[in-house]
């Protein structure tokens, strides 16, 4: 079922000389787990603020085409609305915390919506739990650590119960052990909840065994879409400004050595090349 | 040459970020402060310039102490990028913000013209001279932060968590730009958690956990320690994961060039 569409989509944004997306064509199905790469300033954060509404509602600009979240066109349904569907979670979670305890922060959005108020303290228990981190509860905002405060602030967003989770560079400010925390908490969303990932990142490694879609973007363009093991073994995504795991330099250039492309797949993961290795080793 | 002396820093909320630092770096060393948030990195960093000033112990730059001098006049010699570079700009273009220090520093306003035109060049911002910084991207924002620290020319360069929100390819200017200055003689002085880039760049490592130095070596010596980065909440390079894995190979925990590794591990096949 397709959940998320754009069609034609350009967008630019007022004062800028440049087209920011171009020609976006996109169809998202319910469960997909997407990875949205490119270098910086390519159009990835561009192309998700379309899909909450922040695109054209908050953002001036000219817009060409529509998008369509859950079947609403964005041009007429509020931010507000929207977010029900498609929830947003920003690289700096410190710009979207605000309140004096976690569960404050995470009850707000449903406050604002006026949910009576037992339903709001079921969302809000859900979101906590199913985030782990249902000691924080009482605790202020501003004494959690960077990794704790975006599992926050994507309580906050679940607790709309959305059916798409938009996020945009989510780990950038984390340590690496935070970082794959988190990305374990992302990957259950999906394939426990069901709810499709749209996710904007640099560092690929982590997310690419998990991810169903791989899109690239370059100069507001899609360039490449599909499946992220055949996208990284007929392309060289390097010039895109997408990083390569390591793993997948030496798969391939264990290919060129042994000379035999077809037994080797495409190892995502350390675990996949090792597994392809030893195989080999005892076969 | 910059040395540490038994430092412990003592934030004014009680929480000790600095417990016991004993470090030299020579002149013209590339060093990496790891360690997960909170480890301390940033607040070292901040003793070097003068901004945090040790609650106890001491800190000396070429051997004048911390505590017997300022900001501004430190400042001459130590260089630091912040992590968040918006933070540093204020003025309304981006080519007056690079003047602003070096005015500040009383340059002759010829030199001054000179070294904005190099930095508005070396870093490709050229044609947002006269934009206001904050209508930057964040990685554009990441590369003027960092040349206005280049334009006065700073004995010693800190850069704290420099690869935050930059791409491969900004990455990969970012160690070519690392290592250039470091041509010149500059000292470099990088916190960051990115395995990745560190590994590529390959210096001396300082592993801090909790405030204290817990490791001191090469690359290769603390970042194929996987049982101490583990502990220190970081995750080893992928390379060095893959080796640490293919023992039934032979292989030993190492850190090479992704091709380098593909050519052994055929050898090892065959």
């Amino acid at each position: 079922m397709t959940i998320l569409e754009t069609s034609n989509l350009w967008f630019k944004y007022s004062g800028g000389s440049e087209w920011a997306l171009r020609e976006v064509n996109l169809e998202v199905s319910e469960g997909e787990f997407i990875i949205l790469a490119g270098r910086s300033g390519c159009g990835k954060s561009t192309l998700l603020r379309c899909f909450n509404g922040l695109i054209p509602h908050f953002y001036d600009g000219e817009m060409i085409g529509y998008v369509k979240v859950c079947g609403l066109d964005t041009r007429e349904h509020p931010p507000y609305v929207l977010s029900q569907y498609a929830g947003m979670v920003f690289q700096n979670p410190d710009n979207q915390l605000f309140a004096l305890t976690v569960e404050a922060d995470v009850a707000f959005a449903l406050e604002n919506l006026s949910i009576p108020r037992d339903e709001i303290r079921e969302r809000v228990d859900w979101a906590l739990k199913i985030m782990g981190i249902e000691e924080l509860r009482d605790k202020s905002p501003l004494e959690l650590s960077g990794g704790q405060k975006q599992k926050v602030a994507i309580a906050s967003i679940l607790a709309l119960r959305p059916k798409i989770l938009l996020l945009d560079e989510p780990t950038s400010s984390l340590d690496p052990y935070s970082a794959k925390q988190l990305i374990d908490t992302i990957v259950e969303l999906n394939q426990k909840y069901r709810i499709t990932i749209l996710i904007a990142e640099h560092r690929l490694d982590m997310l690419l065994p998990y991810a169903s879609r791989l899109i690239i973007i370059d100069n507001g363009r899609i360039v490449l879409d599909g499946n992220p093991r055949e996208i990284l073994e007929k392309n060289d995504v390097v010039s895109y400004g997408v990083s390569t795991p390591r793993v997948v330099k030496v798969a391939t250039q264990l290919k060129k050595v042994l000379g035999d492309s077809s037994n080797l797949g495409t190892p995502l993961s350390v675990e996949e090349l090792v597994e392809i290795v030893r195989r080999r080793r005892y076969q | 040459m910059i040395v540490f002396e038994n430092v412990e820093y003592v934030y004014p909320n009680g929480f000790k970020a600095l417990n016991g630092i004993n470090l030299e770096i020579e002149s013209g060393e590339i060093i990496a402060l790891m360690g997960e948030n909170g480890a301390g990195k940033t607040t070292l960093l901040k003793h070097l310039n003068g901004l945090l000033k040790p609650t106890s112990g001491r800190v000396l730059i070429d051997g004048v102490d911390t505590r017997n001098s300022t900001v501004a006049s430190l400042s001459r010699k130590v260089g630091i990028v912040f992590q968040n570079a918006e933070d540093m700009f204020f003025s309304p273009t981006i080519s007056e913000e690079l003047a602003f220090a070096l005015n500040n520093f009383n340059f002759p306003e010829e030199v001054v013209k000179k070294r904005v035109e190099w930095a508005l060049k070396f870093m490709e911002l050229e044609e947002y001279r006269d934009k206001s910084p904050f209508l930057l991207s964040g990685g554009e924002k990441k590369r003027l932060a960092l040349a206005i620290i280049l334009a006065w020319s700073p004995d010693i360069i800190a850069l704290d968590e420099p690869t935050v929100g930059q791409d491969i390819l900004q990455k990969e200017k970012m160690i070519q730009i690392i290592k250039q200055a470091n041509q010149q003689g500059k000292t470099i002085i990088i916190s960051s958690h990115d395995v990745e880039f560190i590994a590529d760049l390959n210096p001396r490592i300082i592993l801090m956990s909790r405030g204290r130095i817990v490791k001191d070596g090469s690359a290769e010596e603390v970042l194929t320690d996987i049982q101490l980065l583990h502990e220190c909440r970081l995750i080893p390079p992928q390379i060095v994961s893959l080796t640490s894995r293919l023992d039934f190979l032979g292989f030993k925990p190492k850190l090479a060039r992704p091709e380098e590794v593909a050519v052994e591990i055929a050898r090892r096949l065959r």
